[in-house]
């Protein structure tokens, strides 16, 4: 078939599936934080990219302090350096919650404004702390090369780091939302805030919480991002719009639909980019967004709450 | 080095009154004095020029996107003009520097050279980095007959009045390239891949001519993805489905980094494959990192570990101004040779008038260029340069492996467009 064996088809249709699934999870990773935050406290965090390059950031700070100091913990400090990028990004969120976000929340307009100057100030920031250039921790050697599966089979061992990240964190989020006290508060209180707090829940604390929270799980998944890529000054915005696409496509409030949004949209991507072109195949797909966006405004899944 | 303009104009006195000697001083070389070329004569145009300093503008982006990019022609323009006041300045006048940030905004690159020629009247400009600033601020230039000059290697398809550039154009950088491929690997079809924009469009249009049309070859794929892409999965399979004897790489920015890397998960290292870039200079190759890079090619004019006396001497003033660990790209270099031209058209001119600097820049030559050698073009405001092919080293630095005879810039290349 084309001039190809069955085996090579064979092989490019398993590295195909796994560069689908690969942008999938690169995709769920960019939205996870983005749809709690957004999703369950109806903030849209411009700054959303900002908190991943945060993360980004304590990486390659561990990964230099590790290199001067003990190289010999080389091999073993990414998986610390992601937890920490984890607390960093947090701290930072429940900082901005509290010293701005709380006041905004009957006003969404400015605090998308607000969070968007927040962006800006962050980017400066670091590109006073950390200069301009982009910039790429040492990783550890484990982390780089392939699986070699077959001789025309390699799966690239970053892929399936990120991949793995994504699947614990996906996990974790779900266990956390929907078997925990906390997580039980978290929805209640999107459903109805009133409601919640006259039933004891001390809603203020959720929101700051859920901010947090949303903060650091941005913070890991640009932890995890720096396998792939550079982190910059304003790597964040190139991350902020797949993020908003993927929330809003999944309809917002449910942690499957963000699934789901980020699995059609890095398949579909993926497919057309192999049969198009680059840029012809992104195109593609966000038309094909816009216009189910158009036929189904809510998303592709939506709670059902009476309004 | 400060001068006393007392005691200068003392010794002047002094010196013209035997003029033998005060020409002998000139054939040895002593720097010249502003006495001798009094600012009436020197600025017709009211530039902002004084008895002993000139003002001259540098517009580049500090901050936004593009600063990761501009920070070493920044910092290469600057030690240009820190070496040339060092040496006596131009024509006698130290360089003042007026630095305006461009912010990555190509309107605001059009309101700041507007600024700087209109407001600050500087006698000449050395910036902008992307063809998009660049195309920005032509009109300005031309209409307030302004100097620019330009480091970044580019499209071509340009040729102003007021703009010399000194970074190559693209049949320079590509042509001898895609010839090196053929003749000593000996490569017959071709991959070409791109960002979204017009450099990479152009740069391979005309890689395409020369492929189909020169060394008949065939160009089994071309594909564009948009800046700042860091998931290139599809485009690998491709590559591997269709096996070119050659990849032809014009990826820029962010995606860089995405783009090596999984490259180099994905199997295509350059044990089996032949991959050459016009996109990746030691700036870039910092951000990459050298392991995913090690043994593929870049062509490019200038790569830091050239061994002359010249480019150790320069690689040495920079570091020891900007930190022992910067690294000096193609551009950077580029951006150091703009003030050092501009200063030998100046005083083959005479003067700081705008035509008349033009006039007297055609056949300049630079012999002390960190690069080797470079003149600037009769007609057409390029540079004749050498291209050298770089194979990638772990460290982050080439091994230079190839390197042409100078060639002619050629702007407007017939049968390329």
């Amino acid at each position: 078939m084309f001039g190809y064996s069955p085996s090579e088809l064979w092989s490019i249709f398993v590295m195909q599936s796994f560069s689908g699934l690969s942008l999938f999870s690169v995709l769920l990773l960019m939205a996870l934080g983005l749809a709690i935050i957004f999703g369950q406290m109806g903030v849209i965090n411009m700054a959303h990219g900002e908190f991943m390059a945060l993360g980004a950031y304590t990486v390659y700070l561990c990964s230099m302090i590790v290199q001067n100091h003990c190289p010999a913990l080389m091999p073993y400090y990414f998986i610390i350096a992601i937890l920490l990028a984890f607390v960093v990004a947090a701290a930072f969120g429940l900082l901005v919650e509290w010293s701005l976000i709380r006041f905004l929340y009957k006003r969404p307009l400015d605090s998308l404004l607000a969070t968007w100057g927040l962006s800006l100030f962050m980017q400066q920031s670091y590109r006073s702390i950390f200069g301009a250039r982009e910039v790429t921790p040492t990783l550890p050697d484990w982390l780089m090369g392939s699986f070699n599966v077959t001789d025309t089979i390699q799966i690239p061992i970053n892929g399936v780091f990120v991949m793995g990240v994504t699947l614990v964190l996906t996990f974790g989020v779900w266990l956390f939302m929907y078997r925990s006290r906390m997580g039980l508060n978290m929805r209640a209180t999107v459903q109805n805030r009133v409601m919640s707090g006259a039933s004891g829940i001390n809603t203020k604390l959720v929101d700051r919480f859920t901010f947090s929270l949303g903060c650091g799980i941005a913070g890991v998944a640009g932890a995890a991002f720096t396998t792939i890529g550079s982190t910059g000054p304003d790597s964040g915005s190139r991350y902020i719009v797949d993020a908003f696409l993927v929330v809003v496509f999944g309809g917002m409030t449910k942690l499957v639909g963000t699934i789901a949004s980020a699995f059609g949209i890095a398949q579909g991507q993926s497919i057309a980019q192999f049969f198009m072109e680059g840029t012809s195949g992104k195109v593609t797909i966000l038309l094909t967004v816009v216009i189910i966006l158009m036929i189904r405004p809510q998303g592709l899944f939506a709670s059902k709450v009476r309004s | 080095m400060k001068t006393n303009p007392k005691l200068h104009r003392h010794l002047n006195r002094k010196l013209s009154k035997y003029g033998a000697i005060l020409a002998a001083a000139g054939l040895l070389g002593a720097s010249l004095t502003a006495e001798d070329y009094p600012t009436a004569k020197v600025d017709t145009t009211g530039l902002a020029i004084t008895d002993d300093t000139v003002n001259v503008g540098q517009l580049h982006s500090a901050t936004g996107t593009m600063a990761i990019s501009e920070a070493g022609s920044i910092e290469s323009e600057k030690l240009a003009i820190d070496q040339i006041n060092a040496a006596g300045g131009i024509l006698g006048r130290q360089i003042k520097v007026t630095f305006e940030d461009g912010a990555s905004d190509w309107p605001t690159y059009a309101e700041k050279a507007k600024k700087l020629l209109e407001e600050d009247h500087v006698a000449a400009v050395f910036g902008c980095w992307t063809s998009a600033s660049r195309k920005a601020v032509l009109p300005i230039f031309e209409r307030d007959n302004g100097l620019l000059y330009y480091p970044t290697f580019y499209e071509g398809l340009e040729q102003s009045h007021n703009v010399f550039y000194t970074g190559q154009e693209a049949t320079q950088q590509i042509i001898a390239g895609l010839e090196w491929l053929a003749k000593t690997k000996h490569c017959k079809t071709f991959y070409l891949i791109g960002s979204d924009y017009i450099w990479p469009r152009t740069s391979n249009k005309i890689a395409r001519k020369y492929i189909e049309n020169v060394l008949h070859g065939t160009v089994v794929g071309e594909e564009y993805y948009p800046l700042g892409s860091t998931d290139f999965g599809s485009l690998i399979n491709k590559i591997k489905l269709r096996h070119p004897d050659a990849i032809y790489a014009i990826v820029v920015g962010g995606s860089n980094v995405a783009f090596y890397k999984q490259l180099h998960a994905a199997g295509i290292t350059s044990k089996n494959w032949t991959l050459l870039t016009i996109s990746v200079t030691e700036d870039e190759a910092l951000g990459i990192g050298g392991e995913n890079l090690v043994g593929f090619y870049s062509a490019m004019k200038y790569f830091q570990s050239l061994d002359n006396p010249n480019n150790i001497k320069f690689v040495a003033a920079f570091k020891e101004k900007y930190g022992p660990n910067s690294v000096i790209g193609d551009v950077t270099q580029a951006g150091y040779e703009g003030p050092w031209l501009y200063k030998a058209a100046v005083e083959k001119a005479g003067s700081f008038d705008v035509d008349k600097v033009v006039a007297a820049s055609g056949g300049i030559e630079f012999t002390n260029a960190p690069e080797g050698y470079v003149r600037i073009h009769d007609v057409n405001h390029h540079l004749w340069s050498k291209l050298r092919i770089g194979e990638w080293q772990p460290d982050g630095q080439v091994k230079v492996i190839y390197e042409s005879g100078l060639i002619e810039p050629n702007p407007f290349p017939k049968g390329y467009q």
